[in-house]
């Protein structure tokens, strides 16, 4: 059996607590866990919101394909990635990586890899709606985030 | 000559003004640098949606492909800006 998978696109909030109990719950075999959350920032109070737009169907694919490749490549035992969209005020959760491994280096790792992959290839974008009543625009993707993804490239 | 179902995100929707559409791909439309030639003849909001061509991001069938990807047999494609999720 392959290590199991859990991803969900929701417009609903996660539990931390929750998703970590279902990933390990019965898993005696599981000696580290790690999670990483990120979270709506206000930027300095100047923004009122994100927007984030989805690709129903692809987004939940890509995701999970970044998972397996995370898993085969550093031995997890389980993956959950969940991942918000919709209307995000700032300190909102807009996405949850947990991963599983019997050492806890494999999971860091593992997590940082879905996180980097997630955010370059997994179909989302953000829109910042501004506190002062205007629209801020569509988030533009960064140089860092393609650089931190190469860096696993082998 | 065949159809296909074009879906648009984020600043590429809303420049096109639209989210979907069914496009009757004509002859000599091999990839799908061939396709974002032939969308931008077809107004002025698609010459805006697609000027950088080379920013524009595709998939077909859900998943992610380069522009000298061929799109026979393709149901579904995605045109699209470079993602921010995360």
């Amino acid at each position: 059996m392959g290590a199991p998978i859990t991803v969900r696109v929701q417009r609903e909030d996660f539990d931390l607590s929750a998703e970590v109990s279902r990933l390990s719950f019965d898993r005696p075999e599981i000696g580290a866990v790690v999670t990483f959350s990120g979270l709506c920032r206000d930027e300095a109070g100047t923004l009122a919101a994100l927007e984030l737009e989805h690709y129903p169907g692809m987004a939940e694919a890509e995701i999970t394909r970044i998972c397996e490749l995370a898993i085969e490549r550093f031995g997890l035992q389980a993956a959950t990635a969940i991942h918000r969209y919709g209307r995000i005020n700032p300190g909102e959760n807009i996405v949850l990586v947990v991963t599983a491994s019997p050492h806890r280096q494999a999971a860091f790792d593992g997590a940082n890899f879905i996180m980097d992959f997630l955010k370059t290839s997994a179909p989302f974008w953000k829109k910042e709606h501004l506190a002062d009543g205007t629209s801020g625009g569509w988030v533009s993707a960064k140089d860092a985030d393609d650089t931190a993804r190469d860096r696993w490239k082998r | 000559m065949s159809t296909v179902n074009l879906v648009y995100f984020s600043w590429v929707r809303e420049r096109i003004g639209k989210g979907e559409e069914t496009l009757e791909v004509p002859a000599g439309v091999v990839t799908i640098a061939d396709l974002l030639a032939h969308l931008k003849t077809l107004g002025e909001e698609y010459e805006t949606a697609l000027e950088h061509q080379n920013v524009i991001r595709a998939a077909i069938n859900q998943e992610h492909v380069e522009h000298g990807e061929p799109i026979a047999g393709a149901r579904e494609i995605a045109l699209f800006p470079p993602m921010t999720g995360g």
